[in-house]
This record gives structure tokens, sequence and C-alpha cells, in this order.
């Protein structure tokens, strides 16, 4: 039975950066304010790049750093909530820049989990054996769709991309397991509304923003994600000492702290960059991936990654990298 | 409701010294707790003692003893 293997990485940061410093000039507060309710210092934002120019650039250095051409590239999947187009999919266009003629191209919407459900989604194409190579991008700008006012709010994010390539094998290395979950009934707590155009029928209303309620979301997320571990864990037959290393979606320095505490592990276990990037939401498990790739601090590990947040939406996955 | 299991609570997530925490302590000014912190310490709270504390309710939790007052009326 066929399973994904991740065989390369890439990621994009835009190189105009934002302090927190920066920001208190915008809007009314203050560094230290910022860094110890999240853990941010600067987040990147993407003055002169678009969504699709994010992705198609990491996923050519997810295929550089791989050895795999574009051509042989058989699906695409981009996990965003921050395009700007609804259509075309952000995946098309990626295909359109590299070249990646042979594939099929689509979206995926799953908020900051978009990147755990990316996976689960390419696995069933790989174990059912339709697709061999996969391109998996996790992208966002939600700096265009941020309410600038609301320092709630605006402090939070970053843009960025990060892309993994995914090869069907039948090594003992790879994707172990994943699985996703979500609560549609929260879907309240944590929206962002598409700036749609009035008819001569119906008009739209005027709020166009990200909103959220951020205690609700945190008390999600420390609920939820020890518990889905659990739950993968139990269902593979590991205990959380087999795994070497966390990377949880990159919201909040306080969460992971957070749930490294409730699941009895060590916090140095988990590794964190939300303080240089912010929270690129679908983009921080595949930045931080290709962060630990470059420094060969994924080789031979056991690695759990969690994704979480608006839907409510919540996934994880356990990898094996050789 | 034991005392000293709310104190250890409080220490743990304030980073406090146990004598600091005495029933007319305010979370905010004497155990510096900013609005993150005290979050979390009532979802410790709610784990250790079984009760639920509506976000609505936080406003009113300003000393140790207002958190002593709500556990115990609302403990099971």
């Amino acid at each position: 039975m066929y399973h994904g293997k991740i065989v390369g990485t890439g990621s994009f940061l835009p190189d105009f950066i934002v302090t927190n410093d920066d920001l208190a000039k915008v809007v009314e507060t203050s560094d230290d304010w910022i860094y110890t309710r999240t853990g941010i210092k600067e987040r990147r934002i993407a003055k002169d790049y678009g969504v699709s120019d994010m992705a198609a650039q990491a996923a050519k250095n997810a295929l550089d750093q791989s050895g795999v051409k574009p051509e042989e590239i058989d699906l695409i999947i981009t996990a965003t909530v921050s395009s700007e187009y609804s259509m075309p999919s952000v995946a098309c266009m990626v295909q359109g820049k590299i070249g990646a003629k042979n594939a099929f191209a689509f979206d995926l919407q799953a908020a900051c989990s978009g990147f755990v459900y990316g996976l689960d989604v390419i696995e069933q194409f790989i174990k059912t054996g339709k697709v061999k190579k996969a391109l998996l991008i996790g992208v966002e700008k939600l700096s265009q769709v941020l309410n600038w006012e609301d320092r709630s709010t605006c402090v939070l994010f970053g843009d960025g991309a990060g892309a993994v390539i995914i090869e069907a094998t039948k090594e003992v290395y790879g994707v172990i397991d994943v699985l996703n979950k979500s609560i549609g009934t929260d879907w309240d707590v944590l929206t962002s509304k598409i700036k749609h155009n009035d008819t001569p029928y119906y008009k739209q209303g005027e709020d166009n923003y990200l909103k959220m309620d951020g205690q609700q979301v945190f008390q999600f997320a420390c609920k939820k994600v020890p518990e889905i571990f659990e739950g993968l864990l139990t269902n593979n037959g590991l205990e959380t000492i087999d795994v070497d290393l966390f990377v949880l979606h990159q919201a909040n320095s306080r969460i992971i702290e957070r749930v490294a505490k409730k699941m009895g592990q060590p916090i140095d276990k988990f590794y964190m960059n939300i303080e240089k990037c912010g929270n690129t939401s679908a983009a921080t498990i595949p930045i931080a991936l290709d962060e630990l790739n470059a420094k060969g601090e994924l080789s031979g590990k056991t690695v759990g990654i969690s994704g979480f947040g608006a839907g409510l939406t919540y996934g994880a996955a356990f990898i094996q990298f050789q | 409701m034991e005392f000293s299991k709310l104190q250890e609570i409080i220490v743990e997530e304030l980073g406090v010294e146990t004598e600091e925490v005495t029933l007319e302590a305010t979370f905010a000014d004497d155990l510096g707790a900013d609005s993150l912190d005290l979050f979390e310490l009532v979802m410790s709270i709610e784990d250790t003692f079984g009760v639920s504390i509506p976000n609505e309710e936080l406003a009113n939790i300003k000393t140790v003893k207002d958190a002593v007052d709500y556990i115990e009326a609302n403990d099971k």
C-alpha cells in the first residue's frame, strides 16, 4: 500500500518586515503587549507580492530542493483563505507559473488547518494509486483581509508561503497517519467576510474584515490539539514519547506552551518561529518544516504536526522523516 | 474546596510565590496577571475543580477570594 513521503520542502517570506514598534505607530499597541501575549516580534507583509507569486516561489524552492521536475507533478493543492481571486484557484495560477503541465490543480479552504487537511486529501489520492507526485502549498496574505484599526487582530498575522513535494512510496518513511475534524456549529468564532458587490436586487453589508473571538479560539486550541494527538497516537499504537518533534500551527506561543504542558512534553520539543513570522495561517506548518529541513533537523525524526483554526477546523498528522 | 490546591494552580500559572496568594490579593495588580494570564488560570481552575466559568464571569473575578467564592458556589 502506497503512502506519501515528503521529499522536498520550500518556503517564501516577503522581505518587507513590520516590527511591533512599527505597528505601534499604526494602531494603539506596544511591543511588550504583543510579545507577552503572543510571542510575536515581527511579521512579513507581502507589499510587492500576490498570493500566487508567493505560492509559486515556495513551490519552486520545494521542487529545487527535492530534485523533482515540475512536469512530474500529478496534483497541486493550495491551502489558502486569502487569495485575491475566488477563481481561478491559486493552484492553477501556480501550475502556470511553474510549468507543471501534467498536474490537475485546486485550492482547499480549511483556514489554519489547511495544510493538514491538504495532506489528508493527497494521502487519499496516493493510497488509491491515482497520484504519484503531489505539490502541497500553504500560502496566506492575511494583511489584505485584516481590519488595521482593530489592534486585537491586526497584530497577529503575517504573510508567507510554504510548500512540500510528496511522493508515493512503499518505504517505511513518510506519512504515518492523518486525522482531521471540524466543528461547524462554531463557524462564527473566527470569520473573514468577502467583499462582494451590490446587485439591483439586494445589497451587501459594509463589514469585510477578519473577526475573531480570541478567547474561544484559544480555549478550543488548548483543548482540541492535545485531544487529537491523543487520538492519533492511540490509533497508531504510539506513545507521546515516540514523537521527537512537534510542529504546531503558529497561532500564538502561549497556545503552544499550554498544549506542551497538557501533553506532558518539554517545550523544546515544539518548534516555534512565530517570533519572526507571526501567524501565516495555512502557511505556518510548511514554512516551519522548510526551516527545520534546511537545518537538517527533520532527518530521522518522527514529527507530529497540527493545524487548528476557523471552521472551526483542526487536524493532526505524524510523519516519519528519513 | 482545598485552598492550597487553588494556591498551587495560581503559583504555577502566574509564576508568583505561595505567600503572595492571599484571599485579598488582586490578580491584575498584586499578582501581575494580564488578561490572557487570567484566562489561562481560569482554564486550569475549570480543569482541576470541574467547574465551568463562562467568559462573562471573568470580569467578576478580581481577587483570589472571588475565585474561591465562585468555585465553592459552583462545585458539584
